[in-house]
C-alpha cells in the first residue's frame, strides 16, 4: 500500500490540496462570457450568480458540517427584506446597504445557532423548516413593513460606487453580482481549507469521534451557522437590490427547498457544486419555462431523480465516475 | 505518594432494572498498564464510557488526578487529559491519516476556531501529527483515504487519534479486535511502545495480549469488579478460570 506521495512532506502535500487548479481559473474565466456571448441574459446570470452564492453558503452547513436544513432561505428572506427596507427608508448605497443586511442576517443566523447546535439529524430539519415557516408567517402578516403579499416596493437602488447605473439589460447587476460572488468563494475557499474547514469535515464525517478528540462540535456549528447565514444574507441582498423589489417568496419553503436542489444536482460539500448546480437549475428554469411555465417542475424533477440515482454525488462528484465507467472495456 | 492518574469511586449505573455498573472501585496509578477482563456484556465498555462521559453515572465520582471531572462533557474530559479508543472503528472513513491527526493536534492546540488561515500553515501541528504517524508506521498511507486503509492500518489510527489529544490517561477497547492474528503483533508493538508515563487501561479478549502487556489485570464480571491482581495471580484464580479464562479457551 505503499505511495509514491511520500517524495512530498507532509506540509507541502496539504499545500498542494489548496493550490488553484486550472479547471477553477478557467470556471472563473467562462463567468466573463456572459457580457461577449449573450448579453440579452445578463439578468439572467445575475440571478444565478445570486442563487450560486445562496447556494454556497447552503453547502457550508449541509455539505461541509453535515447540517441538512430546510429553512435556509430565512436568512436569504432576512438579507432582501433588511436591503430593501434600508433603501426604502432612503439609503440606496449599495454597498453599504449590502454590508448592514449581512450583518441582520448573520445576527439572526447567531442568535438561532444555539438552538440548531443542540440537535441533530431529522429534528434539525423540523427546527430549521419550522424556523424559515415561522419568518415568512411573520413578514406575511406584518404589512406594515414588508409590504406583506404585495411585496416591498419603492425600492431604489444608488449607483454602485456612484457611478455604474443599475440598468435594463442586468449588466452592472451582473458585474455586481458575480463581483461580490467571486469575493464571497475567495472567502469560502479559504475557509475551507483552514483549520476550522477541517473540523467541520471532522464533523460530518463523524460527529462521535470529534468528541473523542476534544473538539467543541457545538462551538463549531454555532460559528459555522452564523457564517452561512450572513453569506445567504448577501445573496438575498443581492437579489433585493438587483431587482428593486422583495417578495415573500424571498423567504418562502419553496427558496430553502430549490437552494437545496441546485445544491444535491451540483454535489454536495463541494466548493464548486453549488456554483454548478445553480448553473445547471436557473438554466434548466429559464428553457423549461419557455416550453410550460405551468409544469416547469416536472422536468426539474425528472431532472433531480436523474442526477441522484445516476450521480449520487452530484454532477460535479458523479461525472468523473461515470466517464471512468464508461471508458472502461 | 501522588494521586492515581484516573480514579472512580463508588460508580453506578444502571439502565431500568438492569445494572451495569456496580460500586465500581479502580485506580489507575501514572504509568499504569492495567488490563480489564471479563465475559460479554460484563460491562468494560460501559465503564469506559462512564470514565469519558459518554455515559453518566447514577452514583459516584470520577477522578482525573485531583479533580472531580464526574459532571464533565466528553470533550472537556479529552481536554484535561483522558483519551480513548474504540471497540468498532469509529474514524473520519473521508479524511487521511495525516489530515485526520493533524485535525486533533489542532483541536488540542487550539487551532481549529481559526477560519482565515491555511492548514498548511501549520507546520508544528503538521509535523507533530506526521511525527505521530511515524511512529505508528502509518506514514506510507498517510495520503490515502481512511477508508481505504487496511483493516490493522485503521485500528492503529484509533490509536493514533488518541495519542495526538497527549492524553495523561489512555483507555483502549480492544484495540486487536477483528485484527487477524498473524497482524496483531503490529498493534502490539504499538501498545507495547507507548509512552512510559502514560497510565494505560486495556479492554482485551485476547489473552496473550493481555498477559504479555499488563501488570496488573482486573476482572468484571456481571457489572461488578470481581478480582483484581497481578496477571499471575489472575491465572492462578480458580474462581477467574471458573467464570472467565475457562469459557475463553485460554489452556
Amino acid at each position: 500500500m505503499a505511495l509514491t506521495q511520500n517524495l512530498q512532506s507532509p506540509q507541502l502535500y496539504l499545500q498542494s490540496l489548496s493550490r488553484w487548479r486550472p479547471a477553477e481559473i478557467a470556471f472563473w474565466l467562462a463567468t466573463l462570457l456572459p457580457f461577449v456571448l449573450a448579453p440579452n441574459y445578463l439578468s439572467l446570470a445575475s440571478q444565478i450568480a445570486i442563487a450560486a452564492l445562496f447556494a454556497l453558503s447552503l453547502d457550508l452547513i449541509l455539505g461541509y458540517a453535515g447540517i441538512v436544513s430546510l429553512g435556509h432561505a430565512a436568512f436569504f428572506g432576512i438579507g432582501a427584506y433588511s436591503a430593501g427596507l434600508i433603501s426604502r427608508f432612503g439609503w440606496g448605497e449599495p454597498l453599504t446597504g449590502l454590508l448592514l443586511s449581512t450583518l441582520a442576517a448573520g445576527l439572526v443566523g447567531y442568535a438561532t445557532s444555539f438552538i440548531i447546535a443542540r440537535f441533530r439529524h431529522l429534528a434539525l430539519i423540523m427546527l430549521t423548516l419550522g424556523f424559515g415557516l415561522l419568518l415568512a408567517e411573520l413578514a406575511n402578516s406584518a404589512g406594515w413593513l414588508t409590504g406583506g403579499i404585495d411585496g416591498l416596493q419603492g425600492i431604489h437602488t444608488w449607483r454602485l460606487l456612484g457611478h455604474f447605473n443599475f440598468d435594463l439589460f442586468g449588466t452592472t447587476a451582473y458585474a455586481y453580482a458575480l463581483a461580490v460572488l467571486f469575493f464571497v468563494f475567495l472567502g469560502t475557499r479559504r475557509l475551507i481549507h483552514s483549520p476550522f474547514g477541517l473540523a467541520l469535515r471532522g464533523i460530518r464525517e463523524n460527529w462521535v469521534r470529534m468528541s473523542a478528540i476534544g473538539a467543541p462540535n457545538r462551538a463549531h456549528i454555532r460559528t459555522i451557522y452564523t457564517i452561512a447565514a450572513a453569506l445567504a444574507g448577501i445573496a438575498g441582498a443581492l437579489l433585493a437590490q438587483t431587482t428593486e423589489t422583495v417578495s415573500l417568496d424571498s423567504l418562502g419553503f419553496e427558496r430553502s427547498a430549490e437552494v437545496l436542489v441546485m445544491l444535491v444536482l451540483g454535489g454536495a460539500g463541494r466548493l464548486y457544486g453549488g456554483l454548478v448546480g445553480a448553473t445547471i437549475f436557473m438554466v434548466a428554469r429559464d428553457q423549461f419555462s419557455g416550453i410550460a411555465p405551468e409544469y416547469w417542475y416536472f422536468w426539474i424533477g425528472i431532472l433531480l431523480i436523474f442526477v441522484v440515482i445516476l450521480l449520487p454525488n452530484g454532477v460535479l462528484g458523479g461525472l468523473p465516475n461515470l466517464i471512468a465507467r464508461w471508458r472502461r472495456p | 505518594m501522588s494521586a492515581p492518574a484516573l480514579s472512580a469511586r463508588g460508580l453506578q449505573k444502571s439502565f431500568g432494572s438492569l445494572v451495569v455498573a456496580r460500586d465500581i472501585e479502580l485506580a489507575l496509578p501514572v504509568g499504569a498498564r492495567y488490563a480489564l477482563i471479563g465475559p460479554n456484556g460484563a460491562g468494560k465498555t460501559t465503564l469506559i464510557n462512564l470514565m469519558t462521559g459518554i455515559l453518566a453515572p447514577n452514583a459516584g465520582q470520577i477522578l482525573l488526578g485531583d479533580e472531580d471531572i464526574t459532571a464533565l462533557m466528553p470533550q472537556e474530559r479529552v481536554q484535561r487529559g483522558i483519551a480513548r479508543t474504540f471497540q468498532i472503528n469509529t474514524l473520519f472513513p473521508g479524511l487521511n491519516a495525516l489530515e485526520a491527526v493533524t485535525l486533533a493536534v489542532a483541536e488540542r492546540r487550539g487551532l481549529s476556531r481559526r477560519f482565515w488561515q491555511n492548514v498548511a500553515d501549520n507546520k508544528e501541528a503538521i509535523d507533530e501529527a506526521h511525527d505521530i504517524l511515524v511512529k505508528l508506521q502509518l506514514d506510507d498511507c498517510c495520503y490515502q483515504p481512511t477508508r481505504e486503509l487496511p483493516y490493522g492500518r485503521q485500528r492503529l489510527l484509533e490509536i493514533a487519534l488518541a495519542l495526538a489529544t497527549r492524553p495523561k490517561v489512555l483507555l483502549l477497547d480492544e484495540p486487536a479486535a477483528g485484527v487477524p492474528s498473524a497482524e496483531s503483533h503490529i498493534i502490539l508493538d504499538a501498545i507495547e511502545s507507548l509512552p512510559d508515563e502514560l497510565a494505560v487501561l486495556i479492554i482485551e479478549h485476547d489473552m496473550d495480549l493481555v498477559f504479555r502487556f499488563a501488570r496488573r489485570v482486573t476482572v468484571m464480571v456481571g457489572g461488578a469488579l470481581f478480582a483484581e491482581g497481578t496477571p499471575r495471580e489472575i491465572e492462578a484464580n480458580p474462581q477467574v478460570r471458573a467464570v472467565y479464562l475457562g469459557q475463553a479457551g485460554r489452556g
